[in-house]
């Protein structure tokens, strides 16, 4: 059984359509691309996910154990207020809030699971510094640590590499590429990166409105440039 | 010097003086929690754009010749600073300029119906007291306190249970309902507490020196500390101490009176300049420590 299915979704605002036809299914340690060009409604799918928007039609059933809030979700645009005041660890730990727990403290476990996804993504040296006076690829590294600690099942990244230089962005599908293979987390990678996407993707997802495709990421570059 | 501490120390022989103290520090204490969130979402003038809504509202009551203009005044009030405070991230209309609109709205509103309906009347004395508070702080009565005390221990009550929500929501509202926080209700929750608090302490306190207990202590503190916890743990250090400073240097004798909601400010300003010199202090240090 699948892990996360999506059968003929159609997403949108308010009744103005973006994309249609929409379907896909994921097992536990998939790693998926899904590529499609600006405003093709790749954004508005991993809200759809994440239950922050309504599907206009269409069922995202999740089994495994997976429930929406248990993904870990690095969204596409940094939330920066330039004068908001908040440490590296004190943005990490806020991602394990979905785990419950009313007690209004973090508990040790939580405590000690940012240290270990800290010491994963060799963010240790950062913990304490303030979050809005990193570098732009520190902050998505941060992100990143945030929605590892929201999940065990499934990342969902939208677009992590944006505007990161050529190391820290090979740094950062690295890092990925080893929790989906060591941890067995399931990877959603939304991206532009086709050399990427070749490298890393086991399906891939294309959303657009004359060249939808999901299927095997052999199949997908076999066909050359006609999905391109 | 000496006599003039033992001086302060007999005026708070008096209960009224004694009663001024506390309420100033609650409510303080109250304004600098809440005002670092209210500083973050762009909403640092809600005390003075609320007395122009408190205003509009007076106007309407007068209007309407109601025996007791509070019950009307108080729960439109509170209604248009929960709007004002809810919109969080999907308001297509932001922060200072829906207060803006709000205050200017209600302000030519409320003139306009007062000169259409106008029965005469002290407007210019309801205007001052919707400005400057309606008691003094120094003829507060027992059942004031009480209110005073509630408010506090609903407000620590508030940022001790849901602290991290708290903190998870104002940073990043999408992730926050991403990993199933129900955002909607926290928002609704905190914009009901901060606007019966500011509503309260407005009747109490005055709206100017509201506003400043709002922006003061929390712009100090982010001035220096860059952790969210850091940040709220000073600014309730700082507002609660510069009211308890400023209101006992206002009992000092002098030939004229001080005034204490003026002094307050006061106080507050100096922290925040020091807070300020400090903060640009450190930054040099760290700069000088990387190179
Ligand atoms: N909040 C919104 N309200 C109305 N329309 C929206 C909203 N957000 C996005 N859209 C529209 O939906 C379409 C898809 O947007 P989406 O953000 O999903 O694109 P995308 O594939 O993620 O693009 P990009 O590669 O630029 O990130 C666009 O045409 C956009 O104008
Ligand atoms: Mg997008």
């Amino acid at each position: 059984m699948a892990q996360l299915e999506c059968r003929n979704l159609t997403l949108g605002y308010e009744g103005k359509t973006v994309a249609t036809g929409i379907d896909f299914s994921l097992n536990k340690g998939d790693y998926l691309f899904i590529l499609g060009e600006n405003g093709s409604g790749k954004s508005t799918l991993a809200k759809a996910l994440l239950r922050l928007n309504q599907a206009l039609a269409g069922e995202i059933l999740f089994a495994d154990g997976l429930k929406a809030n248990r993904i870990g979700y690095l969204p596409q645009q940094t939330p920066s207020q330039k004068d908001f005041p908040a440490s590296v660890k004190e943005i990490i730990r806020s991602g394990g809030l979905n785990r419950g727990g009313l007690f209004p403290f973090y508990s040790k476990e939580e405590k000690e699971r940012a240290h270990t996804v800290m010491e994963q993504l060799e963010l240790l040296p950062l913990e304490n510094r303030c979050f809005r006076e990193l570098s732009g690829g520190q902050q998505r590294k941060v992100l990143l640590a945030r929605s590892l600690m929201a999940t065990r099942e499934l990342l969902l990244l939208d677009e992590p590499a944006a505007a990161l230089d050529p190391h820290a962005t090979a740094e950062l599908y690295e890092i990925i590429r080893r929790l989906n293979q060591e941890q067995k987390i399931t990877i959603i990678m939304i991206s532009h990166d086709l050399e990427a996407a070749k490298k890393y993707a086991d399906k891939i997802l294309h959303i657009g409105k004359d060249s939808a495709f999901f299927g095997a990421a052999e199949d997908y570059f076999k066909g050359g440039t006609a999905h391109a | 010097m000496l006599e003039m501490l033992q001086q302060i120390g007999h005026i708070l022989s008096y209960p009224f003086a004694v009663r001024a103290l506390i309420v100033g520090i609650l409510v303080a204490l109250c304004a600098s929690l809440l005002g670092v969130s209210l500083v973050l979402k762009r909403m640092s003038f809600i005390g003075d754009g609320l007395s122009h809504v408190a205003f509009g509202a007076l106007a309407i009551a007068t209007a309407l010749k109601l025996s007791d203009e509070m019950l009307l005044v108080l729960p439109i009030t509170v209604i248009a600073a929960i709007l004002l405070l809810r919109g969080g991230k999907k308001a297509k209309i932001r922060g200072d300029a829906s207060l803006a609109l709000w205050a200017v709205g209600s302000l030519a509103l409320g003139y306009l119906i007062i000169n259409l309906f106008g029965n005469g009347g002290n407007v210019a004395g309801d205007v001052c007291t919707t400005l400057f508070g309606s008691t003094s702080i120094l003829t507060l009565k027992t059942a004031d306190l009480w209110i005073c005390g509630i408010m506090a221990a609903v407000v620590l009550l508030l940022f001790f249970l849901f602290y991290r929500q708290i903190f998870a929501i104002t940073f990043d509202e999408e992730f926050a309902a991403a990993t199933g926080l129900h955002t909607q209700a926290y928002q609704l929750l905190i914009a009901a507490i901060t606007a019966v608090v500011i509503v309260i302490a407005m009747n109490l306190v005055g709206s100017l020196l509201i506003s400043a207990l709002v922006i003061f202590p929390a712009l100090a503190a982010m001035q220096v500390f860059k952790r969210f916890r850091d940040v709220m743990l000073c600014s309730a250090l700082v507002g609660v101490g510069a009211a308890a400073l400023g209101i006992l240097i206002s009992f000092a004798p002098t030939q004229a009176p001080i005034p204490m909601g003026a002094t307050v400010v006061a106080v507050n300003l100096v922290i925040f300049l020091i807070f300020a010199l400090i903060g640009k202090f450190k930054s040099l240090q760290i700069r000088k420590s990387h190179i």
